[in-house]
């Protein structure tokens, strides 16, 4: 009962939370409902007994993600509404609504589920942490590896595409010299 | 009443159609990441549902890794986001036509 | 011995490629002497050939493997018997004394090395078609001299005229050569082989409707080379090309090929004596056909063309006879004194500043006496007079025809005879005799150099003498063709015949020199011979020409305008043109897909993802409706 009343409250949360993130024209509600749908749905996580995941959800998204959008968003002009034109509205519902039937309906129908056998089964006597870093530490170390690369290569990829004048210090600068920076390319937002 | 696998996909489908709805109808580039983010989330959550009914871990695992994923995309997909709006000081989609044809 | 037969099969290759070489730079005296080097090194190995065949003995040596494939088994195989030696010794001399003569006549042409080239790349496909082991050999030398032989009939390309010729005589040939093809297919599907000695060997056990066939095809195959009826016009045209060319290529060697063949392939051709009269009546048939064309042409080439076209008839009619060696024995007498004429012709052509009508030349004699006393000399030996070279061969070829029973034939050949000797003393009276009526166009000839006429000296001896060499030559082919020895049993009718047939030629000949020695006019078309209906009927050579014009080329025009203009405009190009329009209009349209923008793209992403889901479905529930 418990868990009933739990997975529509954050069903219905999640939702309106990512409905708001899609369609709202204010880029810091957009932010916001986004970071708290993340939460919302390590809920789900918590619910389905992937404690580690679930934390990993608000770490990662909430802390980390999140973090970084709201950094970027230092970037660009966040005030303004955020004016989107020519988008078509009917073929964006029709599109939609058709793609939620397929999807649904696949979901929908029987799995054939005798048909498919655990691979790693969940242990009981062990926690979910333990059991996670027990199958991620040896059946799946390569790709772990892969990823901590990945994410180094983000990382690297990430600091040097937004940092191209990082070896000149801003705090060191004059103020004409830092407005000379910005020469050649005047932001539409003009104003900071 | 229990909730079912079935529960938590018809959610899952839920929340991907949103996603789906925004990188549709999303023009600024930072909102469609946002979308996007939508997609992988909803994933997730069809990722450990599957998870928890089965019986097994593959699910949790592939969930982990989206999420690592997700935020190399975002690492990534930031930075270039700043240098195309240092470049032009606009990161409209519909500007954005260089390839056309 | 096999080093002498490549030494005479390959020197006119490496003379030819060495003035190709030169082809493009500006004419050197030394390309010509080191060809006609080459030829006489030729000449002399055919010789040391000759000597060792006469002794008894044949070399066959297989050089290398062409094909090999399957049951399909053809070497580069050559073979020296006493049949192809006396080809390769006439090709040799006459060519010998082409190309050292060729240095004097081409001596002011621009393409002098270039001649060389194709002179020289001649003769070595004829010494590979004479030299052949097998029918494949023999076709690809056929192929070859029918090459050279358009090459130098277009030598002088720039002229209209010239490059027609040599067209017209390349497509002759190749419809004849489809002919000559099927029948070689003929022989390998039947035989299993193309070699000649496994052919001969095997030819009788065949039905005889099959060996019909081939010697049908193969005799088409020859009547194109050897010009005959219907396929002659070309010959004549030939004559576009330069004199030397129709000394060698029209006269001595090339047309006799059709002749060689058939005398080759004799093992075939005496077992369907029905085509062989078939042969022997088309030869008299040409024979007379072309010598009465030759009556009143007033181009000094072309007479001498039909006369050759008119001797090749006689030979067609010794070697549909069966008697194989009279044909081949005339063959190479014809080589001798015809490539004589010719190169006398020549001269002639020279000092009259390439002038080739008859009328407007006369009193030659006096400024050209060499040349004079040649060509008189080679018409007499053609005209067949004791006891020059013509007479022991084209005697030779009445007594066949007599003694075979071919009565019609032999009538025809005779008339022939006293026209051939009517056409050839008509020319030279014209050429050397009476008033100097070249003056009137303000000519001034000379004889050739002196070379020259040294040049042709071997075959004027060999014009004269080559008559002698009869029994030694028949006891030398007697090994490889039907021995029969034709004499007229009665005496008293072979002298009536021997004599009658002298007194004939000879009252021909002068009724020749009464007619034209005196000439003092050019004809213009206005006396009553002129406007009589054989007159014009000869003159237009049996309007054959024009008729092949109306019949052939116009409707094939046609055909081909029609084909042009209706299908390949309307069909071919129209559909092809559709596609690439279709093409470029689905782009213009579709353009639009590629906008470069990316909203769009990811709408159409999302629109993929439906349609593929909507089929996931629709076949996961059609399986599933079906399998229940």
């Amino acid at each position: 009962m418990f868990e009933a009343i739990a997975f529509y409250l954050f069903a219905a949360l999640t939702i309106v939370m990512f409905t708001i993130t899609v369609m709202t024209s204010q880029a810091l509600y957009a932010l916001t409902a986004m970071a708290a749908g993340m939460i919302f749905i390590s809920a789900f996580f918590f619910l389905l007994g992937a404690d580690f995941l679930g934390v990993i959800q608000i770490i990662v998204y909430t802390g980390a993600v999140m973090a970084l959008y709201a950094f970027g968003m230092m970037f660009f002009d966040t005030t303004r509404n955020v004016v989107e034109k020519g988008t078509n509205p009917q073929i964006v519902f029709v599109l939609g609504v058709l793609a939620a039937v397929m999807v649904v309906t696949i979901f929908v129908a029987p799995i054939v589920s005798n048909n498919i056998q655990a691979l790693y089964p969940i242990q009981e006597n062990i926690g979910n942490s333990q059991a996670v870093g027990m199958v991620l530490f040896t059946k799946y170390l390569v790709p772990f590896e892969l990823a901590a690369v990945m994410l180094l290569v983000a990382m690297i990829g990430g600091i040097v595409l937004a940092g191209k004048k990082m070896d000149k210090s801003l705090t060191l600068m004059k103020e004409e010299e830092i407005g000379g920076l910005d020469e050649g390319f005047e932001p539409e937002a003009g104003g900071h | 009443m229990a909730i079912t696998l079935t529960h938590y996909l018809v959610l899952a489908s839920v929340l991907f159609v949103i996603g789906l709805i925004g990188v549709m109808r999303r023009k600024n580039l930072l909102m469609l990441f946002f979308a996007t983010e939508i997609l992988l989330n909803a994933t997730n959550i069809a990722f450990a549902a599957i998870s928890h009914y089965i019986g097994d871990l593959s699910g949790q695992m592939f969930a982990f890794f989206i999420i690592a994923i997700a935020a190399s995309e975002v690492a990534i997909g930031l930075g270039l986001l700043i240098v195309w709006y240092k470049r032009t000081g606009k990161i409209d989609l519909d500007q954005m036509n260089s390839m056309r044809g | 011995m096999e080093l002498y037969l490549y030494i005479a099969l390959f020197a006119p290759l490496v003379g030819s490629l060495y003035s190709s070489l030169f082809a493009r730079s500006p004419k050197s005296q030394q390309v010509g002497i080191i060809a006609s080097g080459l030829l006489f090194t030729s000449f002399v190995s055919s010789t040391i050939l000759l000597t060792y065949v006469m002794g008894g003995h044949t070399v066959h040596t297989e050089m290398m493997t062409w094909i090999a494939t399957g049951d399909l088994y053809i070497p580069f195989g050559f073979v020296v018997d006493q049949v192809s030696v006396v080809m390769m010794m006439v090709v040799t001399i006459v060519s010998t004394v082409v190309h050292v003569y060729s240095i004097g006549y081409m001596d002011h042409d621009k393409g002098f090395n270039r001649f060389f080239a194709w002179l020289s790349a001649f003769v070595f496909s004829m010494m590979v078609l004479v030299m052949s082991d097998n029918f494949a050999g023999l076709f690809i030398g056929w192929e070859g001299v029918g090459l050279c032989s358009w090459g130098l009939i277009g030598f002088w390309y720039h002229k209209e005229s010239a490059t027609w010729a040599a067209n017209e005589a390349f497509i002759m040939n190749r419809i004849a050569d489809l002919g000559m093809l099927i029948g070689i297919f003929l022989v390998y599907w039947n035989v299993g082989s193309l070699q000649y000695d496994v052919v001969f060997s095997e030819i009788g056990n065949l039905q005889p409707v099959i060996i019909t066939w081939i010697g049908i095809f193969l005799f088409i195959g020859a009547m194109g080379k050897s010009a005959q009826f219907p396929l002659h016009t070309w010959l004549a045209d030939a004559m576009e090309g330069p004199t030397p060319v129709s000394a060698l290529i029209h006269a001595a060697t090339m047309v006799t090929a059709g002749v060689y063949l058939v005398v080759r392939a004799n093992p075939i051709y005496d077992l369907i004596p029905n085509v062989g009269i078939f042969i022997a009546s088309l030869g008299a048939f040409v024979a007379l056909f072309a010598a009465s064309m030759a009556l009143v042409n007033r181009d000094m080439k072309r007479i001498i063309a039909y006369s050759t076209l008119s001797q090749l008839g006689y030979m067609f009619v010794a070697a549909g006879l069966g008697a194989y060696w009279v044909a081949l024995f005339h063959l190479m007498a014809h080589a001798f004194f015809k490539a004589l004429l010719f190169l006398g012709a020549g001269n002639v052509m020279h000092a009259m500043h390439d002038e080739l009508d008859p009328f407007k030349m006369g009193g030659l004699r006096k400024v050209m006496k060499g040349t004079f006393v040649m060509m008189t000399l080679a018409s007499v030996a053609l005209a067949g007079i004791y006891p020059f070279a013509g007479f022991f061969s084209k005697d030779l070829i009445l007594e066949v025809g007599f003694v075979e029973h071919h009565y019609v034939i032999y009538t025809v050949l005779l008339l022939t005879a006293g026209l051939t000797a009517f056409y050839s003393f008509r020319l030279v009276a014209l050429i050397f005799h009476g008033e100097e009526r070249y003056k009137l166009f303000g000519i001034h000839p000379h004889e050739a150099y002196k070379f020259m006429l040294v040049a042709m000296s071997p075959l004027l001896v060999l014009a004269i003498i080559a008559g002698s060499f009869k029994m030694t030559y028949f006891q030398l082919v007697m090994n490889l063709l039907p021995a029969t020895q034709y004499h007229v049993h009665d005496h008293t009718t072979f002298w009536i015949m021997t004599i009658g047939t002298q007194l004939f030629v000879i009252a021909a000949i002068l009724f020749a020199y009464k007619k034209y020695s005196n000439w003092s006019s050019v004809p213009d078309g206005s006396s009553a011979m002129e406007k009589s209906f054989f007159y014009k009927l000869l003159w237009n050579q049996y309007y054959i020409p024009k008729m092949y014009e109306e019949i052939f080329a116009k409707p094939y025009a046609e055909l081909s305008r029609i084909a042009w203009k209706q299908i390949d405009l309307k069909i071919v190009d129209a559909t092809v043109d559709a596609i690439a329009n279709g093409i470029y209009k689905t782009g213009e349209n579709t353009r639009d897909i590629q906008n470069g923008n990316l909203s769009t793209m990811l709408r159409w992403m999302v629109v993929g993802l439906v349609v593929l889901s909507i089929l996931a479905v629709a076949f996961t529930v059609g399986y599933n409706v079906v399998g229940a």
